[in-house]
């Protein structure tokens, strides 16, 4: 009846391992307590849960993706805790636990941080960057981020019911196979990547069509903003490469579940297909996770340097570059493989060049700032951090597509120090800038500075220090996922890298702090225009939050910085002629119930609950049916009604409150001439 | 040491260890032994000269992005008003040129090395020498390494011993999950796998211990999987071969069944002999296509005992 | 308030859009699944001699059976396409008909794929014997569940075509079930020419 699913799944094993399940069985029974408390549940459903809106998804991507975050660095936090201590001895973790815990940091950082943290803010701020209504499939888009949930939920009801995979975060078989890894974990695991990755490749393909076909009128592909063209190639890659995630994993799923031989130990098996089948996605997922952000630092950088973006068409190039390349790449995880030397030599060549096109951001970043009036802003001051802190991940990247020296580095303490080197300047900041960049947009306030630019100083130090020994512990041959050593030069190291994950808890912390200081003064910091930067892209012409059609009359763009040129033009709040009525999608609640209907489907698949997991696909076939037959998925907002919110919100707008732009006016026959300091 | 004692005693250490910890990174200290920046064998030696060869060449790209980064933080920083500000210059064929073709033309540079590089320290690739190849099978277990001498007839679990003046050849093959075999003072490593043989080619310079794992994680006992790795004078060679000669214990299919159960943290054992064409008949336990068995020992070591 | 002729157009104006936006979707849906099985062909081809204890592909495929399935896929493809044109034509009653035909004939499909599986299954062949069993089962099953899920789909417009005939949305849809029925098509006789030719060689 209910499978493998026994009273033993309880981890009574060990008080970490309770503790951990106390914490999140603990944790949801508050929130549940807390809506029930502020009779919230209706308004939760049918204003959040239901809706179909993509910035009120996005914000749920957001809030999911902070969640997992504050989860996955608990994990960091053990690891780090565990290895600095672990001189000779077991430390206070077991090895089976210290698994456990490297295994679901990787997966909750990468599946359930970074994806929905750049899926939230590319649902917030991409349509209206492009001057549309809404993306070009909303109950999709509803659909990809309950499923994404749904894994994430997966991830974390292991910590109460059974246990969670203990082979890493890419879970290599035969480690990961069912001989040597009998119990749920790897399940839990595949499981999560399934479910969420199917959501995630519909929203690559939302937002491939949402690119392509909603764009407003004079947007042409040469005039999206930075943010917008990352989005779409890293929407292509995500519906190229997501599927190749999804046949792994439903391949080691089979092995698993059903006895079949893709890559067991004999019985004609082969376990270097899955490493190729998995980095085939795994590379590309690294551009996905950094692209966007190098869309947001683009248009930080734009912005708070008061300056036209330098060398877009670069920029352009450079980003379409490192889409393609970034297939071409997958076998520099596995040199040590034993490919031929001509295979390794060529795959390490094609890793080097994408450190152009990627070199060439930078500098064009660079020259972005070059003759500006840099305002530091935490938005900015996240974007300089990564500046200089990616050039070194980047070095340390290309001295690792060098096979020879890969054969020296690979499996170290190096690698990991070389992969949070990228991702955490490199994405994570990203996410953090976006974060304070666009919260006004999404919520109508600002974020408090000073506690944005302290969170900032925490991270940056604490990353320093909790990297910088790792690469050198490299050098002295610690290979990664040690739960104990043997030699005491490590630990002085180990002992820094653990002081930098605390003083990175702080940045975490100040964050928290900044939004709690910010909610609350929230009056005193509101946003009216819809533009607090004196920004340049088409979001900002928005109301801030934007009404849910976003933009009464779709705008005309002219120019890469279309809001930018329309407040040069003194046009940018002035009302239409005329309003029309607008066609909006109704809210639904498939899209939760399918989210709910595939986390019990992913469960009953853990567990062996077949007749469960049968129930639940019938029901989510049935839902995808009834939906597919529903032809009333849409309703009219009369003009009338248009007229009476644009009108509530350009009367708010004082002279005052706008942007002077004085700066920007051109100055003599050419606009590119410098102007000299002001007096 | 003791788990419950150990906390608080760092805990209370933790000013001096933090000031200690930050002169050791400083002065460089602690790294005099660093396995790969102080290489004991020209494979390794090269692979590292490669390493900061290509680190000073990016250094080339590098430092200006980071200096001229910071440099203009500060100098076009809002408030100092004295710099110049052109809010709409977007572009410059002359700085665009240089950004891209200056990282290409280092790229260029660091692909010609890196094609010679990787054909030259291919870890399959015999040494050049004037003495013969000293050849080993190694063979993956859980958790521990067992190492084939078919030039002596004898096998070790967790010691490598070599003489030191010898290219040392290791052939590598698991007969668990994936594992890494690396001595990373002589050179890099090599996937384990089952059912496929991988190779290592290695020397080292002079007589010496050297620290060797498995670099990839397989479970458990992971931590506690690396072996002493020794290359041994010829006298010493040759007490070595004696001791283990004397050895009593021979590893047939059952002592091999034995062994190959998971175990961690094994002490160093060593087998006066081994069951013929052990290493072929491990990789053909996971063959992908499976005939008749050449001997009973093959059925055993294939099927197990059951 | 705008009176409801208006919205009505203002709908159907919006609608067409959408279904405009929806083809374009679909092909780049078609797209992800097309990598699915490139993947999927990628796994057989490197599995397909590993066949462990078990037996080869020269033992267990019937070239005459799979000709039978190839030629019902086939002939259900056309017939399909006279249901899009019986479409275009405005025929509802023929769509239903042709519609009917092919649904028909992707089951006559699924049967005698299971009849095959089953008898590969009976002679100890299954996908757990070996590698080589693993990745036909997965490759060729797939391909059939995608188009068990068609013959749903089929199911579900021959209902839409009876109850709400041939409105727009319904045209799109069945415009797109098309596009998948035929993509189906292509795939199978990317199985037939590397997986059951090969096979039997």
């Amino acid at each position: 009846m209910l499978g493998r699913l026994t009273i033993d799944a309880i981890p009574l094993y060990s008080w970490v391992a309770m503790g951990g399940a106390a914490v999140t069985v603990g944790g949801g029974l508050a929130v549940f307590l807390l809506i029930t408390y502020l009779r919230a549940w209706k308004v939760l459903w049918t204003d959040w849960l239901t809706s179909v809106d993509h910035k009120k998804i996005g914000i749920m991507y957001v809030v999911l993706a902070l969640v997992m975050l504050v989860r996955g660095f608990v994990d960091a936090l053990m690891m780090r805790a565990q290895q600095a201590i672990a001189l000779n001895s077991e430390g206070y973790l077991p090895p089976e636990h210290f698994e456990q815990i490297f295994s679901s940091h990787g997966t909750i950082m990468i599946f359930f941080v970074a994806m929905p943290f750049l899926t939230g803010l590319i649902n917030i701020i991409v349509p209206q960057q492009i001057g549309a209504r809404d993306v070009a499939f909303p109950f999709l888009n509803s659909v990809s981020l309950w499923m994404t949930a749904a894994g994430a939920g997966l991830v974390l009801i292991s910590l109460a019911v059974g246990k969670f995979s203990t082979a890493g975060w890419t879970g290599y078989p035969p480690y990961s196979g069912i001989d040597y890894n009998p119990g749920v974990g790897v399940d839990y695991w595949l499981w999560a990547l399934i479910v969420s990755g199917v959501g995630s490749t519909a929203s690559g393909i939302n937002f491939i069509v949402t690119i392509v076909k909603n764009r407003c009128p004079g947007m042409t592909y040469m005039r999206m903003p930075m943010f917008t063209w990352t989005t779409l190639c890293i929407s292509i890659l995500i519906a190229f490469a997501f599927p190749a995630l999804t046949v792994v994993a439903a391949q080691l799923a089979l092995d698993r579940t059903l006895g079949f031989h893709f890559f067991t130990n004999g019985d004609g098996g082969n376990m270097m297909l899955f490493a190729n089948l998995l980095w085939i996605w795994g590379h590309p997922e690294v551009y996905i996770l950094i692209l966007p952000a190098f869309g947001i630092f683009s248009e930080v950088v734009a912005t708070f340097s008061r300056k036209r973006l330098f060398g877009y068409t670069s920029l352009v190039y450079a980003t379409a570059c490192i889409a393609i390349l970034s297939f071409t790449v997958w076998l520099h995880h596995f040199f040590t493989m034993g490919s031929s030397a001509n295979v390794n030599a060529v795959f390490g060549i094609a890793t080097m060049i994408i450190a152009v096109p990627t070199g060439v951001k930078i500098f064009d970043w660079m020259f972005t700032m070059y003759r500006g009036r840099i305002e530091f802003h935490p938005s900015m001051v996240f974007t300089i951090g990564f500046m200089v802190t990616f050039v070194i991940g980047g070095v340390t990247g290309v001295l690792l597509a060098l096979p020879p020296a890969d054969y020296l580095m690979h499996n170290s303490t190096f690698l990991v120090a070389h992969f949070h080197n990228m991702l955490i300047p490199g994405a994570l900041f990203g996410y953090f800038a976006g974060l304070n960049y666009w919260f006004p947009k999404a919520f109508g306030f600002k974020l408090d500075a000073k506690w944005g630019i302290r969170s900032f100083w925490f991270w940056i130090i604490g990353f320093y220090l909790a990297f910088m020994p790792l690469y050198v512990l490299g050098f002295m041959g610690m290979s990664r996922r040690m739960e104990h050593y043997a030699d005491p030069n490590w630990q002085p190291y180990l002992i820094v890298a653990a002081l930098g994950a605390v003083c990175v808890l702080c940045g975490i912390v100040c964050i928290a702090i900044q939004l709690y200081v910010s909610a609350k003064n929230w009056g005193s910091a509101r946003d009216v225009t819809g533009d607090p930067w004196n920004g340049r892209t088409l979001e900002w012409a928005t109301a801030s939050p934007p009404a849910p059609y976003n933009f009464a009359v779709l705008p005309e763009v002219r120019d890469i910085d279309a809001f930018h040129e329309m407040k040069l033009g003194g046009v940018a709040y002035l009302p239409p002629g005329r309003y029309e009525d607008i066609v909006m999608p109704k809210s639904s609640g498939l899209g939760p119930i399918l989210g709910a209907l595939s986390f019990v489907l992913g469960f009953a698949m853990v567990w062996y609950i077949w007749w469960l997991a049968a129930v639940a696909f019938v029901l989510a076939l049935v839902c995808v049916g009834i939906r597919a037959s529903d032809d009333n998925t849409d309703f009219v907002l009369p003009a009338a009604e248009v007229a009476k919110i644009e009108a509530e919100r350009l009367g708010q707008v004082t002279e005052a409150d706008m942007h002077d732009m004085r700066d920007f006016q051109p100055i003599g026959p050419a606009s590119g001439a410098p102007l000299a300091g002001r007096v | 040491m003791n788990t419950a004692h150990s906390f608080p005693l760092v805990v209370k250490r933790l000013p001096i260890i933090f000031v200690l910890a930050l002169t050791l990174l400083l002065q460089g200290c602690g790294l005099s032994d660093a396995p790969v920046l102080f290489p004991k064998g020209p494979i390794a030696l090269a692979e590292r000269d490669l390493l900061f060869t290509a680190f000073l060449l990016m250094m080339i790209v590098a430092i200006p992005a980071i200096v001229l980064t910071l440099f203009f933080v500060w100098r076009y920083r809002s408030g100092s008003d004295k710099a110049a500000y052109t809010p709409d210059w977007e572009g410059s064929w002359k700085i665009e040129t240089v950004v891209w073709f200056v990282p290409a033309a280092i790229i260029i540079v660091l692909g010609t090395l890196v094609w010679q590089a990787t054909h030259k320290l291919d870890p399959y690739k015999e040494l050049a020498s004037d003495k013969p190849v000293f050849n080993v099978q190694a063979i993956a277990l859980d958790w521990k390494w067992l190492f084939l001498y078919p030039e002596l007839g004898v096998a070790s679990v967790n010691e490598l011993a070599f003489p030191a003046d010898r290219p040392l050849s290791i052939e590598i093959t698991s007969d668990t999950v994936m594992n890494s075999l690396m001595i990373p003072a002589l050179g890099g490593q090599i996937y384990a796998m089952a059912g496929m043989r991988s190779e290592l080619n290695l020397l080292a310079d002079e007589p010496g211990v050297f620290m060797g794992r498995n670099t990839m994680f397989s479970g458990d006992g992971f931590a506690d999987q690396h072996f002493k790795a020794r290359a041994l004078s010829e006298e010493d060679f040759t007490s070595w071969k004696d001791k283990v000669l004397a050895e009593t214990a021979k590893l047939d299919a059952e002592t091999y069944l034995e062994l190959h159960k998971q175990s961690v943290a094994n002490p160093v054992t060593y087998y006066s002999s081994f069951e013929n064409d052990l290493f072929k008949l491990i990789l053909r336990k996971y063959a992908p296509i499976v005939g008749p068995y050449e001997s009973k020992a093959a059925e055993l070591i294939c099927r197990g005992a059951a | 308030m705008a009176d409801s002729a208006q919205v009505a157009e203002l709908l159907e104006h919006e609608e067409k859009k959408s279904l405009e936006s929806r083809e374009f979707g679909f092909w780049v849906y078609l797209m992800t699944d097309a990598i699915i099985f490139a993947l999927l062909f990628a796994s057989y081809v490197v599995l397909s001699k590993n066949s462990a204890a078990g037996p080869t592909s020269n033992d267990l495929f019937d070239l005459g059976h799979t000709a039978g399935e190839t030629v019902l896929l086939l002939v259900s493809s056309l017939t399909f396409g006279l249901a899009t044109i019986a479409m275009a034509a405005g025929q509802s009653g023929r769509v239903v008909q042709w519609l009917f035909v092919t649904l028909l004939l992707g089951l006559g499909f699924l049967a005698m794929e299971m009849v095959e599986f089953y008898g590969m299954i009976a002679k100890g062949a299954g996908p757990g014997t070996s590698g080589f069993l693993s990745a036909f089962f997965t490759l060729v099953g797939t391909h059939g569940l995608h188009v068990a899920f068609g013959s749903l789909g089929i199911c579900v417009m021959i209902g839409q075509v009876l109850i709400k005939g041939l409105t727009l949305p319904v045209r799109s849809r069945l415009l797109r079930l098309g596009l998948f029925w035929h993509f189906l098509d292509i795939v199978w006789i990317g199985i037939f020419s590397v997986v059951y030719l090969p096979g039997v060689m």
